[in-house]
C-alpha cells in the first residue's frame, strides 16, 4: 500500500482538520488526522495517500540527499562521461 | 472469455478486442471489417463510415461535453482515414426526466462542432426510456466522408515510418476522471476534445506521406501503437522521455497511480509518417494552437514483431503493453 | 542552501544520469563482493519501480531481486475474498473497497462479477469517501473491506475515528490489515530450513518506504541483529532505489549488517507516532492470518478491538460468512512466488492461462503482484 505522492501544502483548515494540497496543479484536500496541527505549515512538503497527509517531508534531508547525488555524478564523469 | 460482460469489456484495451474478434468479428465476418480500421472504406475506396455511441459521464466536464464528443469522435474517426466528414446521423436515447435546457445545450454544442467538420446532420432517430433505464442520455453519431487520400492503413506500417503525436496526451481521461463524483480534485485541466480534420487537411494538403493515423481513445495512446504493432506486425520503439505530457496530467497520474499512456484522448492522435515527412509533419502540426507539443516519438523495428517497446533515457528497455481491466487508482 | 521545489522531489529522484552513477557504482563494488547476493523487496511498491524502470538490467549478475509478499491485495487468502463477495451480496449493503481489491477472483467470482451481477461494489480512493456515501445512502450499510499494511492501517483507524466521533451508524468493518515485520521473519525462518544454495537464501533486505514512514525504521532492527539481514529502508523512486542497493552492497564490502535509512526525507527511527497511536486504539492482533500462498503466520493480521464489535462486519455477519478452508488453484504458484522462491515465468500457467484479463492467482491480480510487473514490463528484463 505504497502510493504515496509528495505534495505541497496551500491552505488550512483546522477547525474541520483538513489542508489543500498541490501535486503538480493538481489540488485536493487531505486530512489531518495523522499529523500533529503544529506540525504542518503552509508551504510544507508532505506525503500524501489515499486521501491523508501521512508525514512531512524534511526539506533539509532532502537538499542533502540532491546535494550527495550531485556529488557522486561529479566523481563518477570524472572518470567517464555518463 | 467469462460468461457476462465485466466494465472490462468496454475499456478499449484487451479485454474489449477480445469481445470485438470472439462474438462480432466471428458472426459478422467480412474482409472490410477485419480491416479493424477506425473507418471502413467502402464504395471503391471513395468512402469512409463510421460509427461511435457515447455514454460519457458526466455530461458536462472542463473543455467539452457529451454534444461536442459525439460529432467529433465520428468525424474524427472519418479524419483518420484521410476522408472529410460530409454527412451525419444522430441518434439519441433520452433517460425519462432529462432537462430540456441540457438537451438543448448539447445539440447546440453538436452544431458548432458540425461546423468546424463542414459535415451536416441528414437523419436521426429520439427514444425516450423511463427513469432509471438508462444514465440521463446516450448518444449515437454514424457518418460518411469523401476519402481525400486513398491507402491510409493501419495495416501498413513500415521501417520507413516515423511515429508521431500531434500534441500532449492523456488530457481527456485524466480530465473526466478529475469530475466524476467521488474523486474531488480542482485543477486547470481540461478534455483534449477537439474535431482533427482541420489538421488532417493541412497535412494532406502539405503532401506529407501519411502511412497510417489513429485517434487514441479508450485505451489511450498504448491502445493505438499496440493495435499498429500487431496489425502490420512490426515493432514500434519509443523513446519515453520524448512523450509529451502536460504536468497537470503528470499530477494526476501521480495521484492515481495511472500511466498517461493508457488514459483516453479525444483530440489527440498518432500517426505514421514516412521518415522523410516527418521533420515537417511536425512542423505543420505546430501551426495548431492545441498542437504546440507535437512531436516525433519512435520508430519502427523488427526487434521484437508485434511488441511496442518502451526505451528509457538511462539505457532499459520495457513492453509498453496494452492496457487491460478497468481503470482504476493504483493503490499502492 | 538551495529552495527545495516540489518537482525536485519528483525529477531529481528520476534522474537518468543519477541512476546510471549509481548503476556505475554499484557494479563497481560488487565486483569486490565474495558470493553473490539476494535482495528482497518486500514491498509491491517496489517491485513496481524495480520493474518499471528496468533496474534489473542495470546491475551486475551478481545480485539479484526476490520479490517479495509486499502486495497486500496478492496475499489475500480466497477464504477473505468470499467474505466480500457475500457481504456484497447481501440486500441493502454497499462494499466499499480501495481499488484493485475488486478484480480478486475469490471462490464464486471477483467482487466485478458481483457487481456485474447486481451487488453494490464501490472502489473508493479515500476510506473518508465511505463517510458521503453513508450519508448519502442512510438506509444502506456501507460495510468498508479493509485491506493494506502498516502504510493504510492508520486511515482506517481515522475513517473509524469519525465514524465514533459523528456518531455515524450506517458505516462497518471488515479488517484484513497484515503486518510486515511477521511475515518478513516467516520467510527467513521457513527459507532458511529449505535453503542449500545462495540461489534461494535471502541476504538483505530493502526495506518498504511507506510502511516505514508509519511505524518507523525500528520494527526492523531484529533482522540485522538477530538474523544478520542487512536493512536499507528505501524510498520509491528508481533513485532511491538504487542508492538503497549501493548502501547494501558497501556493507557487505564493508563486512557490516546495519538496519539504514535511505529514505532520510521521510523515515525516522521512531515513526509516526500520532498514527501509531491510532492503530493502537482501535486494533488487536489476531493469533493466526492466513496468508495466500504462506499459510497462517502468528500475530501478523488485524481485528477491531472487541470495544469496538458493533462496528464489526466479521461479528456482526458472522451467521452469513462462509468458514473452512478453500484450495488454491493446482497450478498456480503464488505461493512460491511470494515467498520468493520462484519467479513468474517459472510458472506452468503463467501469460497463458494466467494473464491480467484472467487472473488465476492474486499475484496477477494486483499491479503491485509480481506476475502483473512480469506480464507488463517483463520479459525483457
Amino acid at each position: 500500500m505504497c502510493l504515496s505522492i509528495p505534495s505541497k501544502v496551500v491552505k488550512i483548515d483546522k477547525q474541520n482538520e483538513v489542508a489543500t494540497v498541490d501535486t503538480m496543479g493538481v489540488q485536493r484536500e487531505a486530512s489531518l488526522a495523522l499529523v500533529g496541527e503544529e506540525d504542518i505549515k503552509i508551504g510544507d512538503y508532505v506525503l500524501l495517500h489515499i486521501g491523508f497527509v501521512m508525514n512531512k517531508i524534511d526539506e533539509s534531508e532532502a537538499l542533502l540527499s540532491l546535494e550527495a547525488f550531485e556529488k557522486i555524478i561529479e566523481i563518477i564523469e570524472e572518470e567517464e562521461p555518463l | 472469455m467469462n460468461k457476462t460482460i465485466t466494465l472490462a469489456h468496454g475499456n478499449g484495451g484487451e479485454e474489449n478486442s477480445e469481445l470485438i474478434s470472439k462474438v462480432f468479428y466471428k458472426a459478422f465476418k467480412n474482409e472490410i471489417l477485419e480491416k479493424s480500421e477506425d473507418a471502413a472504406i467502402v464504395h471503391n475506396e471513395e468512402l469512409a463510415f463510421s460509427t461511435d455511441s457515447f455514454t460519457v459521464s458526466p455530461l458536462f466536464f472542463a473543455g467539452a461535453d457529451i454534444g461536442k464528443l459525439a460529432v467529433c469522435g465520428t468525424c474524427n474517426d472519418l479524419a483518420m482515414m484521410g476522408a472529410k466528414p460530409k454527412y451525419l446521423t444522430c441518434s439519441v436515447i433520452i433517460e425519462e426526466g432529462f432537462e430540456l435546457r441540457e438537451l438543448e445545450r448539447i445539440v447546440r454544442s453538436m452544431k458548432k462542432e458540425l461546423e468546424i467538420n463542414g459535415a451536416i446532420v441528414v437523419g436521426g432517430d429520439t427514444k425516450v426510456v423511463p427513469r432509471g433505464s438508462i444514465d440521463k442520455i446516450f448518444i449515437n453519431t454514424t457518418g460518411i466522408g469523401k476519402v481525400l487520400k486513398k491507402g491510409i492503413s493501419s495495416n501498413n506500417i513500415s521501417k520507413d515510418d516515423i511515429i508521431i503525436v500531434n500534441r500532449d496526451i492523456g488530457a481527456h481521461g485524466a480530465a473526466i476522471f478529475v469530475a466524476r463524483e467521488g474523486i474531488e480534485m480542482s485543477s486547470s485541466l481540461q478534455s483534449d476534445c477537439e474535431s482533427l480534420f482541420p489538421q488532417v487537411k493541412a497535412l494532406l494538403d502539405a503532401n506529407i506521406k501519411i502511412t497510417a493515423m489513429r485517434d487514441a481513445t479508450r485505451g489511450g495512446v498504448s491502445a493505438v501503437l499496440n493495435e499498429w504493432a500487431k496489425q502490420s506486425n512490426v515493432c514500434i520503439e519509443v523513446e519515453e522521455e520524448s512523450i509529451p505530457i502536460s504536468n497537470e496530467v503528470k499530477g494526476i497520474c501521480e495521484m492515481l497511480g495511472f500511466e498517461a499512456t493508457a488514459l483516453a484522448n479525444e483530440g489527440t492522435f498518432v500517426l505514421a509518417v514516412n521518415h522523410e515527412d516527418a521533420p515537417r509533419a511536425v512542423e505543420i502540426l505546430k501551426g495548431f494552437e492545441s498542437c504546440s507539443r507535437a512531436t516525433i516519438i519512435g520508430k519502427v523495428t523488427d526487434i521484437h514483431p508485434k511488441k511496442v517497446i518502451l526505451n528509457s533515457s538511462w539505457g532499459t528497455k520495457r513492453f509498453l503493453d496494452t492496457p487491460s481491466g478497468e481503470l482504476l487508482p493504483r493503490i499502492c | 542552501m538551495k529552495q527545495l521545489e516540489l518537482k525536485n522531489l519528483y525529477d531529481d529522484f528520476r534522474d537518468a544520469t543519477t541512476i546510471k552513477a549509481y548503476a556505475k557504482i554499484i557494479n563497481e563494488d560488487a565486483a569486490k563482493l565474495k558470493n553473490p547476493i539476494n535482495i528482497m523487496e518486500v514491498c509491491g511498491g517496489h517491485t513496481h519501480t524495480i520493474m518499471k524502470y528496468g533496474l534489473p538490467q542495470l546491475l551486475p549478475s551478481n545480485i539479484k531481486f526476490i520479490h517479495g509478499p509486499g502486495c497486500p491485495v496478492c496475499i489475500m487468502p480466497k477464504e477473505r475474498i468470499d467474505h466480500a463477495y457475500v457481504l456484497s451480496m447481501t440486500e441493502d449493503v454497499i462494499l466499499v473497497t480501495l481499488g484493485d481489491m475488486i478484480k480478486v477472483p475469490g471462490s464464486n467470482g471477483s467482487l466485478q462479477d458481483a457487481r456485474s451481477k447486481g451487488a453494490d461494489v464501490r472502489f473508493v480512493y479515500s476510506p473518508l469517501e465511505c463517510l458521503k456515501i453513508a450519508n448519502d445512502n442512510l438506509t444502506k450499510k456501507i460495510i468498508f473491506f479493509a485491506i493494506g499494511f502498516e502504510t493504510t492501517t492508520p486511515m482506517t483507524a481515522a475513517l473509524l475515528d469519525a465514524v465514533i466521533k459523528k456518531n455515524i451508524k450506517n458505516i462497518y468493518f471488515h479488517i484484513n490489515h497484515v503486518t510486515v515485520p511477521e511475515v518478513m521473519r516467516e520467510l527467513i525462518d521457513s527459507r532458511d530450513i529449505h535453503v542449500d544454495s545462495y540461489n534461494n537464501k535471502i541476504d538483505a533486505f530493502l526495506g518498504p518506504s511507506h510502511v516505514s514512514v508509519i511505524s518507523g525504521s525500528k520494527i526492523y532492527e531484529e533482522f540485522a541483529r538477530d538474523y544478520n539481514r542487512p536493512v536499507v529502508v528505501s524510498g520509491f523512486e528508481p533513485v532511491d532505489v538504487m542508492q538503497a542497493i549501493s548502501m547494501i552492497v558497501k556493507q557487505f564490502i564493508e563486512g557490516r549488517c546495519e538496519l539504514e535509512i535511505e529514505y532520510k526525507r521521510l523515515v525516522t527511527y521512531e515513526g509516526n507516532l500520532k498514527a501509531q497511536e491510532l492503530i493502537e486504539r482501535y486494533f488487536d492482533k489476531r493469533d493466526l492470518f492466513k496468508w495466500r500462498g504462506l499459510g497462517n503466520i502468528p500475530k501478523s493480521g488485524l481485528k477491531l478491538k472487541p470495544e469496538f464489535k458493533e462496528y464489526d462486519a466479521e461479528v456482526i455477519y458472522k451467521e452469513t460468512l462462509p468458514i473452512g478452508e478453500i484450495e488454491d488453484h493446482k497450478l498456480c504458484i503464488c505461493g512460491d512466488i511470494l515467498r520468493g522462491i520462484a519467479n513468474p515465468p517459472e510458472c506452468t500457467i503463467f501469460a497463458t492461462a494466467c494473464k491480467p484479463t484472467s487472473p488465476i492467482g492474486s499475484c496477477m491480480v494486483s499491479s503491485e503482484g509480481a506476475c502483473a510487473a512480469y506480464y507488463k514490463y517483463g520479459n525483457l528484463v
